[in-house]
């Protein structure tokens, strides 16, 4: 009997190949756990009121909160998004309706390169374009370094998002006698909309959690400041400050801080979900 | 068979597709309120034909030779947009816009050009549903997904569509060819309806259906018209040695 009519070996073959995907995922998924519960552990303890509307205390006063930070990384990923998406969407649309030419493939390799960029470079770029010629740190600054490293992910998936749109939806649209342009935003688009949200969410995600670009472009602050002048603080450089401090109130605010990160990017992917929800099921 | 106009003029149709010729130059009349087919073997150029006609084929990236009149005037000498307005099209598959409900899909001709008033619309969208003979059947459900409808439904839903815009000349690609009998038929009857206030020109695998749906008949073969006359007349007595021969499916 030849080997591929055995029928024996051949189920032992699929189980094996089944057990290897399974474990695949497992060691994939297991780190994501233990980062999750080790940070509500340690974190958890030290998340009270105090934390989200307070201010931090002054070195060697235990207590305290950080309303500021929190306040802080909101004005920075709102200015990131203000700048990025928008730019990002747009680029991403130029691409994949427009960019069947030589600009758009320059354009579509620079954005890969952007996007391997790290992020401390990003950090440099926008302090030389920003916080240079402003003469001072700001939030504006830090709000520029993160939409620099939203834009390369968030034009690569509205491209190929929009490039997974069936051809018949953008001809039907055409021969009704809509113009290109309107046949993209209106009809296209949303048909890509869920692809593109899981894109844009990704980048917020990652913008979110940035601690590199924010240090000498928004440097932190220690008070309260919602002014997009001023330098500002954000909950990855407070991280980052109270981690590396040798006060065990500072640490154990640490913890609690990348704990309540991790949960506020999971609410927004939740939120977002929810309402990019497809109206009308699958396609 | 008497003609009282024409509705659209073509000499002299040289399609290209890079360095492929789909067509070798076509000269195709198309009278007024009248259907004409066109038949032939897959791959003869009978799409490319019709996607001249509306300048679809360079939306392809095809280019076109030759010269297509509508009205007389110049279809390539006017903005694509217009006159793709002027001479709507439905498509071989039925492709009604998936994030949009029935009524959106109808009004989305016209919403897409600016016009927002709500009463209007509603009064497009039941005339033109009531053309395409889907009005009794979604008139309760508007506001589900144009989706959400069987094929033959999907299919009146796009013809629908097409009518809201007002186009003068309706082109369709085989848009029987992914429905089943009873939803062939009904477009067939659809077809007989509209050409009353419309020049319809459609391309058919089905001789029967060219048949019985068409006043003239093309017979395209190899990117050439072979022969074009009164639908009777080719399918009784064709004047080619090989329109006869596909017509009665001694090849093709």
């Amino acid at each position: 009997m030849r080997p591929g009519f055995n029928h024996s070996w051949r189920k032992f073959k699929n189980g094996g190949m089944i057990s290897l995907s399974v474990l695949s995922v497992l060691v994939a998924v297991i780190p994501l756990f233990l980062i999750f519960f080790y940070t509500l552990s340690r974190g958890i303890s030290s998340v009270n009121m105090d934390f989200f509307t307070r201010m931090p205390k002054p070195v060697g006063e235990t207590g305290g909160g950080m309303a500021n930070a929190l306040a802080g990384t909101g004005i920075l990923v709102g200015l990131g998004c203000l700048f990025g998406l928008p730019i990002g969407v747009m680029a991403g649309i130029y691409l994949a309706e427009f960019g069947n030419n030589r600009f758009g493939m320059v354009v579509r390799f620079m954005t890969d390169v952007m996007s391997g960029i790290p992020s401390i470079v990003i950090g440099v770029v926008a302090y030389i374009l920003v916080v240079l010629p402003m003469g001072h740190f700001s939030a504006l600054a830090g709000g520029v370094a993160l939409a620099l490293l939203m834009i390369p992910t968030v034009t690569r998936t509205t491209e190929e998002m929009l490039k997974l749109v069936p051809h018949a939806y953008r001809e039907a649209a055409l021969a009704l006698g809509v113009q290109q342009w309107k046949a993209s935003l209106r009809v296209i688009l949303p048909a890509a909309m869920k692809g593109i949200t899981t894109g844009l969410l990704l980048a917020i995600a990652r913008a979110a959690g940035e601690t590199a670009p924010l240090l000498f472009t928004a440097l932190g602050n220690r008070f309260w400041s919602t002014s997009i002048n001023e330098p500002i603080a954000s909950l990855t450089v407070i991280i980052y400050d109270y981690a590396k401090a040798p006060f065990d109130d500072w640490n154990r605010q640490a913890w609690a801080a990348a704990f309540v990160l991790i949960a506020l990017i999971f609410i927004v992917n939740l939120v977002f979900r929810y309402f990019a929800r497809e109206k009308y099921g699958r396609i | 068979m008497t003609v009282n106009k024409y509705k659209i003029n073509t000499k002299n149709i040289v399609a290209w597709f890079g360095k492929t010729r789909a067509l070798k130059g076509v000269t195709l009349d198309v009278p007024e309120k009248q259907v004409v087919a066109i038949i032939g073997p897959s791959g003869c150029g009978k799409s490319t034909f019709l996607r001249s006609l509306n300048r679809m084929h360079e939306v392809a990236g095809g280019t076109i030779e030759g010269t297509v009149l509508l009205d007389g005037v110049d279809a390539y000498g006017i903005d694509p947009v217009v006159l793709r307005r002027r001479v709507g099209m439905v498509f071989q598959k039925p492709n009604p816009f998936p994030t949009m409900s029935i009524f959106d899909n109808v009004a989305a001709g016209l919403r897409l050009n600016g016009i927002r008033d709500r009463k209007r619309l509603a009064g497009v969208v039941e005339k033109s549903l009531r053309q395409a003979a889907l009005w009794d059947e979604v008139k309760d459900v508007l506001d589900k997904s144009g989706v959400s409808l069987s094929g033959g439904q999907q299919q009146r839903l796009c013809i629908a569509r097409t009518l809201a815009v007002s186009p003068e000349v309706i082109l369709m690609d085989e848009p029987a060819s992914a429905l089943d009998p009873i939803a062939t038929a009904r477009i067939e009857e659809l077809i007989h309806e509209l050409k009353k206030e419309y020049t319809i020109v459609i391309v058919t695998h089905n001789m029967q259906q060219a048949a019985r749906v068409s006043d003239l008949t093309a017979f395209l073969y190899l990117g050439e018209l072979i022969e074009y006359d009164a639908t009777t007349k080719i399918f009784t007595t064709p004047g080619n040695k090989q329109t006869e021969d596909y017509i009665t499916g001694r090849f093709g």
